[in-house]
């Protein structure tokens, strides 16, 4: 038998399970996160930093972990629940366990809590702060531990996830690439970098709080605005780069918390969702063709699109809930969305954005050239 | 997209029998499609040979044609109805082909129909393996390298190319019938052979071997407007080899990492696109290499399947309802998702539950048996844990083939066990579990089997934890340790050497009880309102039982499709729910068959999609609490279950199960019968050899033996002699647990008839009398049968109802009863009585206009007889003014081996009904239903046993005059030359040549007459049936069917047979047809 773990959240629930990841204490947001596939992805995506991801679907670790598949160096997220982790994982792709692989990267982890009974309580009440400890028996002062975390509202955790220096992407880099990007990296995944190397482009990653004339410096032919994690609002400086690359009217190309940041910069407002969208399965119409893209997604805040000028449209729109997913900006060459296109993990049909994104930096360079 | 306004008349083709590989998932999916249909205001128009079914009610389509699926047929409903256009999709391999038929016919050009769900080129580019492999090589994709050959000539090159083993596959078959694996030379040419004459079109495709690669499944859907999304994956725990339809197999996908997953959705995108799959649903079938994760597309099915009634069952998605929708012109994000009403059906259902659909096998019957890519399993059962192991035991008890869970087969040393495990078989699970058992690593077991090492882990957890459940003591943590691995208390209990009644009378002292999760389609993200439900052991579940002043009542189904029992009890269970509903009752169903109509989550207020152990009901009645258990609708599945249910206090409706048992049990039931002065044909019961010789001595040889307790006429057997009986019991008492032997007088050469009765207590109605058309001793699920009644006195009839009521009356019948009886010489033997539904009650049903399941439903929940009825239809006074014919569906061509011959064991897989003015009609009907389409010219071969050579006289001289030449074997020949008949004379088998089997071959014979003799060697007969059977020539085997087959010639000589919808025959009934 493994050792016992505890589960507490703030509004008092607190649940008995086994350690199936690292020894010791974590804290976070929790949300649950219905993807059947991909938790190899969702364990490496910064923009889970300050969350503690429950799984719905029961079985996790089937196939491994690979080497093909981290969306970064390293997990940034606090905390793992599932129903049940697999010792013995079969893919012929797999180089370790997911279990090895949380004790590695020091991820407090537990299994055999009934995770759907979980999901539903955070349906019911929201996203909420909790923690989980391998070390702590006691349930009432885990649950004070759960209360007296930080709320996600208000940190900057882009800031905390953010590379610390500019870098250039390296792995399927194209050798002669058409393109440049510059990449502001809030927290981004990798399947963003390689999603740009796959359409031929150089990206030159830099750090979430440089400058708008910095990233003008690299004279990149857009810029993308990165996923990452947490609340838009206190990324000031991300907010303010952003508005100087829109002076600039160079192309832009925002997702996740990058379309959220273009929102503000553009002159919007946020807010926060109950409990957000976590999910491979999200329908969004794409309202230029009237396609359904199904998505993968993972945002606890959101764009009021009201609160946009004019010139601002809303390109699409989530069937589920109505809410809006994607922007473009009427007069200047910026768009966003607050789906991943990069997918890992997730289905690949928004990879065409990439492709509009291109196509936006290739009209900027004829129209230069002309 | 709106649905479109310039369709208003709708042809929807159904699937006709149930055979292997096309079961009651046609019938979902097609009540499903109809209702759809008519939600939005089209006229439906129904053709489908089957009356077993639900969609056949005449309330489900406007019009319903209950006609042979046939080119011809098709032709004269659409002559008939000219609807504008016809959906093929919900029909399975049957419905396409129909389609395909029509238009190659012209068919469909000339009365202009449209093709909805599947363009016709769309069907041949999915069906034709060449068209396939050009459409999959244009968009890059990869496939097992194939060749395509039309005769056996080139198989020498051909098998260079591929290496040994190839897959032989033949084109446009159902279940991969005609196809196999050939591992040498030989093997390749007689398989070829075998394809070649199983593919209607002569195609014949060789591939290369994908033996243990992995295979999955993706169940997909696509609108006009190219949205498309993936409703669930479904991975086999079997390798590559085994039909999908024989493997045990798991939803979602557990072994695919999310990028591998989403290269095979991106796969499975283009080919929807490519194939042109437009509206609705499509299968789509991919191979992974294990070890270097080489994906291949290896075939695709443009309509929905036995696989997508299992992904719609697994996720909730309603895959048929919303495929009806897209076929007149919805897109995806137009159409509601019907569970959580919230969000649209364009989505992708994320499940939190995995989801196990095991095979079930006739291994009663066939014992075990190799499996490989032609479908053999008769049936399946589906199970929804929270874990894989939860859903595995879950599923395997829900077989009901005895096993309790995941159970290990006879103990042996590990080198065998491993071997026995390397083989695909029908018991190959048990093999492996007593593998793990006797200590083989997984690794040793996935090399040899192919099995995915993840499952073998997972089963080894199973075998590691029993170890420890044999030592530890069963306290409150280990029994809920076991539950939530899926360890049934009938496990425990033989783990424990204890009952099983023990050890739940244990657990839930401890407390140790399941909890109901909720199926709602996307993991608990949305609140959802569908009522179905499955049982986990975790710490809280999402349901409070059905609550409300209206009365409850649980229905127990009839588990997975089996010999004996199949879709007729779906369809009773299902009326049985629509009754309850229709007077306000709240009907709760419980089943683990994923194919049928009462899994459907709206076909009840509630659904318990769970195994009918008593374990499980009990655990759902015990929340429940209902006012009422229905257990006469199922089969024998709930019936097992009644005594100990109403031991436990559950108040079952209708019949009590004490006068079930009286009805089950020889010596009450023949006490019965001499209290009322009933005949019955003399018998006993032995416990010994010798006892049964005395008894058969005594009654008169030839006698009936079987086993007590049987469904389906298992292991019963007519016996002639000493020799045959001893061998018949020294068998039968070692293989059962129940040793006892009934040993009955056969009433030979007797006529047979099935009766259909419901009993309020006080009236008796007769609902149906239907009189075989074999002779008695073909079990009467396998004999055609015609109602009314085609050659009986009215007095013997009037005998037959007389005695039904007061059996009826005597066992204090509230609901069903069916009683089967023998008339031989004038004299009215009754063989047995059933209190519960028969396999006839739907054909009854359809023929008499009248719902007979709800009427019982109505009768047990207390309403009188008399007020459900008109007073003629009660008293039986009037005729139907026309007849039905039902004739059984016999799945011998899968089972290549098998003698095609009738008798007290029931072989048949469906039924099919013929509907005409006449009797010789409706029985050419039933026949050309079945896929017997009798001849009206050409050559006849008689060879008869001598008991039968007088019979045949006229029924020879009948033919002759009609002008069929007649051909016989020498003896036969001889006595018709003496009677003054010439016939020709072939040569016996093993006589020289041509014989009897050459002349088949060359197809120069268009009808055979063959009685089998009961007791000398029967090998010539078999390979002349045998024979037959692979080339579908009409064979008769029985006398009695023979006098039905000539008069239906003679009438088909005149005219060709008419059509008519259920709808307008009612017309013609005197009374109001009561479906609604």
């Amino acid at each position: 038998m493994n050792n016992k773990a505890w589960l507490a959240l703030e509004d008092g629930t607190v649940l008995v399970g086994e350690a199936c990841g690292a020894s010791g204490e974590a804290g976070g947001e929790f949300v649950f996160n219905t993807a059947m596939t991909g938790y190899q992805e969702v364990l490496t995506d910064p923009s889970y930093a300050g969350q503690c991801v429950v799984m719905t679907y029961p079985l996790i670790g089937n196939y491994g972990i690979t080497a093909r598949d981290h969306e970064s160096a390293r997990p940034r997220l606090s905390g793992f629940v599932v129903r049940e982790l697999c010792r013995r994982p079969s893919n012929h792709e797999s180089v370790e366990s997911a279990g090895d692989f949380l004790r590695k990267h020091g991820v407090v982890a537990i299994e055999g809590v009934d995770t759907r009974a979980l999901t539903l309580r955070l349906r019911e009440k929201g996203a909420l702060r909790g923690v989980i400890s391998t070390l702590d028996a006691d349930p009432r002062r885990l649950v004070a531990k759960a209360r007296a975390l930080p709320s996600m509202t208000g940190q900057n955790l882009a800031e905390v996830v953010t590379c610390e220096k500019p870098y250039e992407w390296e792995e399927n880099a194209p050798a002669k690439p058409a393109l440049h990007v510059a990449v502001m990296d809030f927290g981004v995944k990798y399947g963003i970098l390689r999603g740009l190397a796959a359409m031929g482009a150089r990206a030159t990653v830099v750090p979430a709080a440089t400058g708008a004339a910095e990233i003008l410096r690299l004279k990149p032919d857009g810029v993308l605005l990165s996923n990452g994690p947490g609340d838009p609002e206190p990324v000031t400086r991300g907010v303010d780069a952003i508005k100087g690359l829109l002076d600039a009217r160079l192309p832009i190309f925002g997702i996740c918390l990058g379309h959220q940041l273009l929102g503000l910069a553009l002159g919007g407002r946020t807010f926060k969702l109950k409990f957000g969208h976590h999910g491979l399965n999200h329908p969004v119409k794409d309202l230029a063709t009237g396609k359904i893209e199904i998505t993968s997604q993972n945002h606890g805040f959101c764009v009021d699109l009201k609160s946009l000028p004019k010139q601002v449209k809303t390109t699409h729109v989530n069937l589920n809930d109505g809410t809006s997913e994607g922007m473009a900006h009427m007069e200047l060459p910026v768009f966003s969305v607050q789906y991943h296109p990069e997918a890992s993990a997730g289905p690949h049909d928004s990879r065409y954005l990439f492709e509009r994104f291109r196509a936006l930096m290739i009209n900027r360079r004829e129209a230069l050239r002309a | 997209m709106p649905k479109r306004d310039d369709i208003r008349k709708i042809l929807v083709i159904g699937s006709g029998s149930i055979v292997i590989g096309q079961g009651c998932e046609f019938d979902y999916s097609g009540t499903q499609g109809l209702k759809a249909l008519r939600e939005e205001g089209y006229e439906t128009v129904l053709i489908n040979s089957n009356p077993a079914t639900i969609m056949t009610d005449p309330e489900l389509a406007d019009r319903t044609y209950i006609e042979p699926l046939t080119p011809e047929f098709l032709e004269k409903v659409l002559a008939a109805e000219r609807p504008q256009a016809l959906l093929p999709t919900l029909g399975g391999q049957t419905a396409l082909n129909l389609t395909v038929a029509a238009a190659e016919r012209g068919a469909l050009k000339r009365f202009g129909v449209e093709v909805l769900g599947a363009r016709l080129e769309t069907i041949r580019k999915a069906e034709d393996r060449q068209l396939f492999k050009q459409a999959m090589q244009k968009i890059g994709l990869d496939l097992p390298r194939s060749v395509v050959v039309t005769d056996a000539s080139d198989l020498k090159q051909v098998s260079r190319e591929l290496g040994f083993p190839v897959i032989v596959r033949a084109s446009f078959t159902l279940g991969g019938t005609g196809g196999g694996i050939a591992y040498h030379f030989d093997e390749l040419r007689q398989r070829v052979h075998q394809a070649l004459e199983a593919s209607p079109v002569k195609k014949v495709l060789l591939e290369e071997s994908l033996l243990g690669w992995k295979e999955y499944e993706l169940e997909v859907m696509r609108d006009r407007k190219d949205n498309f999304v993936v409703i669930c994956t479904i991975e086999n725990l079997d390798p590559m080899g085994v039909h999908t339809g024989d493997s045990i197999t798991v939803a979602p996908a557990q072994t695919l990492t999310d990028r591998q997953y989403q290269e095979m959705r991106d796969d499975a995108k283009r080919i929807i696109s490519e194939v042109g799959v437009e509206t609705g649903g499509c299968n789509i079938q991919f191979a992974v290499h294990p070890r270097t994760g080489r994906r291949v597309v290896i075939e695709i099915n443009p309509r929905v399947s036995r696989s997508s009634a299992l992904a719609s069952k697994a996720t909730g998605f309603p895959i048929a309802r919303i495929a009806a929708k897209l076929a007149v012109g919805y897109g995806l994000d137009e159409l509601p998702n019907d569970i959580t009403k919230a969000t649209p059906a364009c989505f992708e259902p994320a499940i939190d539950y995995v989801v196990v659909k095991a095979p079930r096998f006739a291994s009663e019957k066939f014992g075990e048996f190799t499996l490989d890519t032609a479908m053999k399993s008769v049936g399946e059962a589906m199970a929804i844990g929270r874990t894989f192991k939860e859903a595995l035991q879950k599923a395997l008890r829900g077989l009901e083939s005895g096993k309790k869970g995941l159970e290990g087969s006879q103990a042996a040393d590990p080198e065998t066990l491993l071997q026995r495990a390397a083989t695909p078989s029908s018991a190959r699970l048990y093999h492996v579990k007593a593998a793990l058992d006797a200590g083989v690593p997984p690794e040793r077991l996935a090399e040899a089997s192919r099995i995915d090492p993840w499952f073998l882990d997972q089963m080894r957890d199973l075998a590691d934890f029993e170890k420890e459940l044999g030592t530890a003591p069963l306290d409150a943590e280990l029994l809920r340790r076991a539950k939530r691995l899926g360890f049934s208390d009938a496990q425990l209990a033989r783990a424990k050497k204890t009952s099983e009644a023990a050890v739940r009378a244990r657990r839930r002292r401890l407390g140790v009880r399941p909890v109901y999760k909720l199926v709602d389609t996307c993991a608990g993200e949305f609140p959802s309102s569908t009522p179905y439900f499955y049982s986990t052991y975790e710490p809280s579940g999402d349901l409070a039982p059905v609550r409300g002043k209206a009365k409850k009542v649980v229905i127990l189904g009839s588990g997975p499709t089996r010999f004996g029992q199949g879709i007729e009890f779906d369809y009773c269970c299902v009326q049985a729910s629509k009754a309850l509903r229709a007077l306000g009752w709240r009907s709760v169903m419980v089943n683990c068959n994923p194919e049928t109509v009462s899994t459907d989550y709206d076909a009840s207020d509630r659904l318990y999609f769970e195994p009918l152990t008593l374990e499980d009901v009990l655990e759902i009645v015990d929340l429940e609490k209902p006012d009422g258990v229905i257990v006469q609708f199922g089969g024998q599945t709930p019936l097992n279950l009644a005594v100990a249910l109403e031991k436990a206090g559950v108040p079952i409706l209708g019949t009590k199960p004490s006068a079930i048992d009286i009805a089950e049990d020889r010596r009450l039931f023949g006490a019965a019968l001499k209290k009322l002065k009933i005949l019955a044909p003399e018998s006993g019961i032995a416990n010994t050899p010798e006892q049964a010789r005395r008894i058969a001595r005594r009654v008169g040889y030839p006698v009936m033996v079987r086993p007590s307790y049987v469904l389906g006429g298992r292991a019963m057997e007519i016996v002639y002699d000493d020799a045959a009986l001893l061998d018949y019991v020294s068998r039968a008492l070692k293989a059962s647990a129940h040793p006892s032997i009934l040993v009955d007088r056969f009433l030979a050469d007797a006529a047979e008839l099935d009766v259909d009765a419901v009993c309020d207590g006080k009236d008796v109605w007769i609902a149906g009398v239907m009189e075989h058309i074999e002779e008695a001793g073909i079990h009467s699920g396998d004999s055609a049968c015609t109602l009314p009644p085609h050659s009986l006195a009215p007095s013997v009839l009037a005998t037959v109802r007389e005695h039904t009521r007061k059996l009826a009356l005597h066992l204090k019948v509230r609901g069903l009863i069916n009683v089967q009886y023998a008339v031989k010489d004038g004299a009215v033997y009754v063989l047995e009585a059933n209190p519960r539904a028969s396999r006839t009650v739907p054909f009854v049903s359809k023929a008499a206009g009248l719902p007979v399941a709800r009427i019982a439903t109505w009768v047990m929940m207390g309403r009188p007889l008399k007020k459900l009825l008109p007073a003629a239809v009660l008293k039986g006074t009037f005729e139907l003014p026309y007849t039905a014919t039902k004739e059984a569906v016999l799945p011998f061509i899968k089972f290549p081996g098998v003698d095609p011959r009738l008798g007290p064991e029931m072989k048949s897989t469906g039924e099919v009904m013929g509907l005409d003015a006449d009797f010789p009609r409706s029985f050419a009907k039933s026949q050309e239903a079945a896929g017997l389409s009798l001849p009206t010219e050409g050559a006849v071969f008689l060879s008869v046993r001598d008991e039968d050579k007088p019979e045949i006289l006229h029924v020879a001289r009948s033919l002759k005059q009609m002008g069929f030449t007649l051909v016989a074997t020498r003896n036969t020949a001889d006595f018709l030359t003496r009677h003054g008949l010439v016939a020709e004379r072939v040569a016996k088998i093993g006589e020289g040549k041509p014989d009897v089997v050459d002349l088949l071959k060359q197809r120069s014979l268009s009808l055979v007459i063959n009685t089998p003799s009961g007791k000398r060697s029967r090998a010539d007969g078999y390979a002349i049936r045998r024979t037959t059977l692979e080339l579908d020539i009409p064979c008769i085997t029985n006398i009695r069917s023979l006098g039905a087959a000539v008069h239906a010639i003679s009438v088909l000589k005149g005219a060709s047979l008419g059509v008519k919808p259920l709808q307008e025959h009612y017309k013609s009934l005197p009374y109001a047809v009561a479906f609604k």
